[in-house]
């Protein structure tokens, strides 16, 4: 099986760990991820805010990279790029100018025919129906899943889970055997792009996430977005600073947690990578069962 | 030979500013049959009235056109004008120069010309008119009030008394409506079961009212003076006849976990069951859903103890046709539940509870007996967080309007916490303290001043639980936008007031429009707020909007006029614009064929069929007969009719041809 893959600038730098995490899980189900050729950046954080035209552009000639490599589906794991894909896509198709504008700026014709799949997407097409046979070990711990604000905004575009209290990872979770909490915190900011510029307003905001999930029991944050990661990851010393207590509970990608209910190596999956020591372990071995998946229901509601 | 006047208005500069009224007026005197054309300024006021009067009389006309508004404002005028002068009020014609013409088109010449050919159709039109006499219908003097809340209380006693009979039919077992639920009314903190309950024993024991409770509207025939309606009376499972409320069987019934409607589910009832211990009629009701009996065919507990022998497991649903002269609908409003709010987490902490949840905990007959208690575990909450708007005003994620009552019942409910709870904290979140009303704005400077509410001007953008207290987080809009978060113990939220569920059944049903919101629509905004815009249907209290009490009683009592109004004669009359079969001489009688195409397209059942006997009676031919009692001018027979043997009086096809003709031979 064959998909597109956008890696975008996290997953090659900061957040690596996350790229080798979805790489080893897709290797290891014979999924074949290939990279859109000559891909660009994505335009998140900056072009938005500065040019219509460039932050439609930048996002639309990978898209357009994409359609002429014959690819059809388009896995996206980064939560920033997935979110400038999708509303580019939207934008396009709902302006007819501003399309034949952005055309005419990247020399290319983009047409809107790919599928783009966020990293829970992707997990609830590709992988999910083959844990069952490939699960080695249950991930049986207490974890808080984490959404932060790009995964599932705008709902209007995106039409994917529940803006509040989403569900769609704690499905997922609860698949691999773990205990997935209700928590108040699944989308609140984690201060996202001030990690460099006003770390200090991360500490808290960061903070108050890690104290309540820590509150609640949890063993660690699962997420699936490079920048929420970095922040609940890296600036932890100025969200102890904040909370005035240390919090060693630690934040993996949703991919790591698969990977490791799989069974594959912890190196591979790049858990040696974090700040925050990921010590998960003693997991139960997995043995094939029914599995009662309590929330498919609210997973029909959405 | 015709003698048509024409009257050219101006309506002030309405139409002159735009048309060139004495040039029209000029034109027109010179069409085919006109004898006599005029313009002036206001042809609606007293002096222009006598204007086209005398000339009729004057000129002897044989009809006459005005070019002036639209004939739904003055036609009405100017047939009685027409009637004052001896003229047939059928043969005056209005030739729309204002809605049409003036007022969306731009001065010149194509505008003069336009209004010159409208005015050339009307003329021709009204040459072809003929005289027509209005119908007469009789009046049923019995009012049906769908909904025994306040508001169809109130409308039925009224009625009542005026002398004149009413059905009323109520869905649930009890009259009463939401006021029943309520603990203490704004702004006099006066006890709702207190005032109300004394009025829905009055709805019972007055004589000219007839009961029907856990009954339904079924379907609904005919028009203004002379509806037949159908009532679906739902199976009690109880001979009322029999039941003398002993209540015996309620306290017997071995099913006692169900969720309580009335309590809205902060409470259990048992399967046979009254709502509540003031019910009118005191008669319980089988809820066969949950009945054991009927689930699995044995226990029949409550026939063994019931002492009148009134429970009938066998009773079926009855059917009951009733014939009433005019309607109205009170059938109230709900509130939205807590589950439809996401961000305070889609109804699942127990702790939030809506508005009317409130009312119940604070009501002396309630769950806790008057007792604020938190129903996750009954401790008395120390801090408790109202949240107003919530839904309300909300375009993106609620709905649009004010719900109007909210902002006074969340001061109520502040007060009467204070008055339970005298060390706890109120805080309210609000947007804008909404009290006009009389004593309304002094009641919520009480709940500020006396009973040291909290008021907090922010919206609160999420609630979550955390070791047992719920963490409201909101903003201060005048603390600088400062995050307000407040650790509460329980909170209630004021949701928006929506229409009943229903309400759009129930309005297709009865013929009447109702808004994007199911609410019910008046007539006019203004003048006619109590009417539909169905001729005999009404409407009072919260069904059309949401209203407080005061606000449903007053309409209800507005509603009560108007029916009194139609009551005061026994007959009604009717524009005599019908459709109607041609009648030729025999042998053929009617150029019908009598194929009945038209019975099943008439929305109003109007057609019945007319056998055409010779004198031994033998059968020569079946004709279509439209009843004109019942026929409402539509026109879709006429469109249907294969022979052309269907008319419209005043709208025939010679008319409209007629007008058509006028304006392509301009």
């Amino acid at each position: 099986m064959k998909l597109g893959f956008y890696p975008g600038c996290s997953l090659e730098g900061a957040s690596r760990e996350y790229n080798e995490s979805v790489q080893a899980v897709a290797e290891k189900l014979g999924i074949e991820l290939v990279s859109i050729p000559d891909w660009n950046c994505c335009g998140a954080t900056a072009a938005h805010n500065l040019d219509k035209e460039l932050s439609l552009s930048l996002p639309a000639r990978n898209l357009a990279l994409a359609e002429e490599a014959g690819l059809t589906e388009l896995v996206v794991p980064c939560a920033a790029c997935y979110s400038r894909f999708t509303v580019t896509q939207h934008e396009l198709l709902h302006d007819n100018a501003m399309h034949k504008k952005v055309n005419e700026i990247i020399g290319k014709e983009y047409k809107g025919t790919l599928r783009i799949l966020n990293v829970i997407q992707f997990i609830e097409e590709y992988i999910i129906d083959k844990l069952e046979d490939n699960m080695k070990f249950e991930i049986n711990k207490k974890v808080a899943c984490y959404y932060g604000c790009l995964l599932v905004r705008p709902n209007k575009i995106l039409n994917f889970d529940r803006t509040e209290d989403p569900q769609t990872m704690d499905v997922v979770m609860k698949k691999l055997g773990a205990d997935s909490i209700d928590w108040a915190f699944k989308t609140e900011c984690c201060g996202a792009g001030f990690s460099v510029s006003f770390t200090e307003a991360v500490g808290r905001l960061s903070g108050k996430i890690i104290e309540d999930a820590s509150h609640r029991g949890a063993e660690a944050l699962v997420v699936a977005c490079p920048m929420c990661h970095s922040n609940l990851d890296m600036r932890r010393p100025a969200m102890d600073k904040y909370n005035g207590k240390k919090i060693d509970t630690p934040v993996i990608y949703i991919t790591q947690a698969i990977g490791l209910a799989l069974g594959i190596d912890r190196k591979k999956l790049g858990l040696n990578r974090h700040f925050v020591p990921v010590k998960l372990d003693n997991f139960k071995p997995y043995v094939k069962k029914e599995v009662v998946v309590e929330n498919t229901q609210i997973m029909e509601e959405i | 030979m015709a003698r048509i006047g024409v009257f050219i208005c101006h309506c002030g500069e309405n139409i002159s500013a735009t048309v060139d009224c004495p040039k029209v007026s000029e034109v027109a005197a010179k069409f085919p049959g006109v004898a006599y054309s005029v313009d002036y300024k206001y042809m609606c006021s007293d002096p222009g009235q006598s204007l086209v009067v005398n000339a009729i009389k004057e000129h002897k006309l044989t009809g006459i056109v005005v070019s002036a508004c639209s004939p739904r404002m003055h036609e009405p005028t100017f047939r009685r004008a027409c009637a004052e002068a001896g003229l047939n009020p059928y043969l005056c014609e209005m030739a729309n120069i204002r809605e049409h013409c003036s007022w969306v088109h731009e001065k010149g010449d194509r505008t003069d010309q336009k209004a010159i050919d409208v005015v050339r159709m009307m003329v021709e039109k009204v040459k072809r008119n003929n005289a027509l006499m209005s119908i007469k219908v009789p009046v049923t003097k019995t009012a049906l009030v769908i909904g025994g809340g306040v508001a169809g209380i109130q409308a039925a006693l009224d009625i009542a008394n005026a002398g004149h009979k009413v059905v009323m039919v109520e869905r649930e077992p009890s009259i009463g409506g939401h006021m029943s639920q309520l603990s203490e009314t704004f702004p006099t903190l006066d006890c709702s079961q207190c005032i109300l309950t004394p009025r829905m024993v009055e709805v019972a024991q007055n004589p000219n009212i007839t009961l029907y409770t856990y009954a339904e509207v079924e379907s609904v025939e005919g028009f203004v003076g002379n509806f037949n309606v159908k009532i679906r009376k739902k199976a009690k499972s109880i001979d009322e006849t029999l039941c003398n409320g002993c209540g015996m069987c309620t306290t017997k019934c071995p099913q006692k976990k169900i969720p309580n409607e009335f309590e809205l589910g902060m409470g259990n009832r048992p399967a046979i069951y009254v709502p509540f211990p003031q019910a009118v009629p005191n008669v319980p009701v089988i809820d066969r859903l949950n009945c054991t009996y009927y689930k699995n065919g044995k226990c029949k507990i409550c026939e063994k103890f019931c002492q009148p022998k009134a429970i009938r497991f066998d009773q079926e649903d009855e059917i009951i046709e009733v014939a009433v002269g005019a309607i109205s609908i009170c059938t109230g409003f709900d509130v939205k539940k807590t589950d439809f709010f996401p961000e305070y987490g889609y109804g699942k902490h127990k702790d939030i509870i809506d508005g009317l949840q409130f009312e119940r905990m604070a009501s002396a007959s309630g769950p806790t007996l008057g007792a604020i208690r938190r129903p996750s575990d009954g401790a008395e909450p120390k801090k408790i967080v109202f949240v107003a708007c919530a839904g309300s005003r909300d375009p993106a994620k609620g709905i649009e309007y004010c719900s109007k009552i909210c902002c006074m019942y969340t001061a109520k409910h502040a007060i009467l916490y204070k008055h339970k709870v005298h060390d706890g904290t109120a805080y309210i979140f609000y947007m804008d303290i909404r009290a006009a009303g009389k004593n309304y704005d002094e009641f919520t400077r009480r709940a500020i001043e006396e009973d040291n509410a909290q008021y907090i001007r922010g919206r609160v953008s999420s609630i979550y639980e955390r070791d047992g207290k719920l963490i409201v987080i909101g903003t201060d809009t005048l603390m600088n936008h400062e995050t307000v978060e407040i650790e509460a113990d329980m909170v209630v939220l004021a949701t928006a007031g929506v229409a009943n569920q229903g309400a759009e059944e129930l309005a297709q049903k009865l013929h009447v429009s109702y808004d994007q919101h199911r609410f019910f629509s008046e007539a006019h905004p203004k003048l006619k707020p109590v009417e539909t815009n169905t001729a005999g249907i009404y409407l009072a209290g919260a069904c059309q909007s949401p209203k407080d009490i005061p606000e449903s009683v007053a309409a209800a009592s507005g509603v009560a006029g108007k029916i009194s109004c139609l009551f005061s004669s026994s007959e009604l009359t009717r524009e005599p614009l019908i459709a109607f079969v041609d009648r030729i001489a025999a042998p053929d009688y009617s150029s019908c064929t009598g194929c009945f195409l038209c019975q099943p397209v008439c929305p109003y059942n109007a057609i019945e069929k007319e056998d055409i006997k010779d004198r031994a009676g033998n059968l020569i031919k079946s004709l279509a007969y439209i009843n004109p009692g019942l026929c409402q001018g539509c026109g879709t027979c006429v469109a249907i009719c294969k022979s052309k043997s269907i008319d419209i009086d005043g709208y025939t096809n010679q008319q409209m041809y007629s007008e058509v003709d006028a304006l392509l031979n301009s």
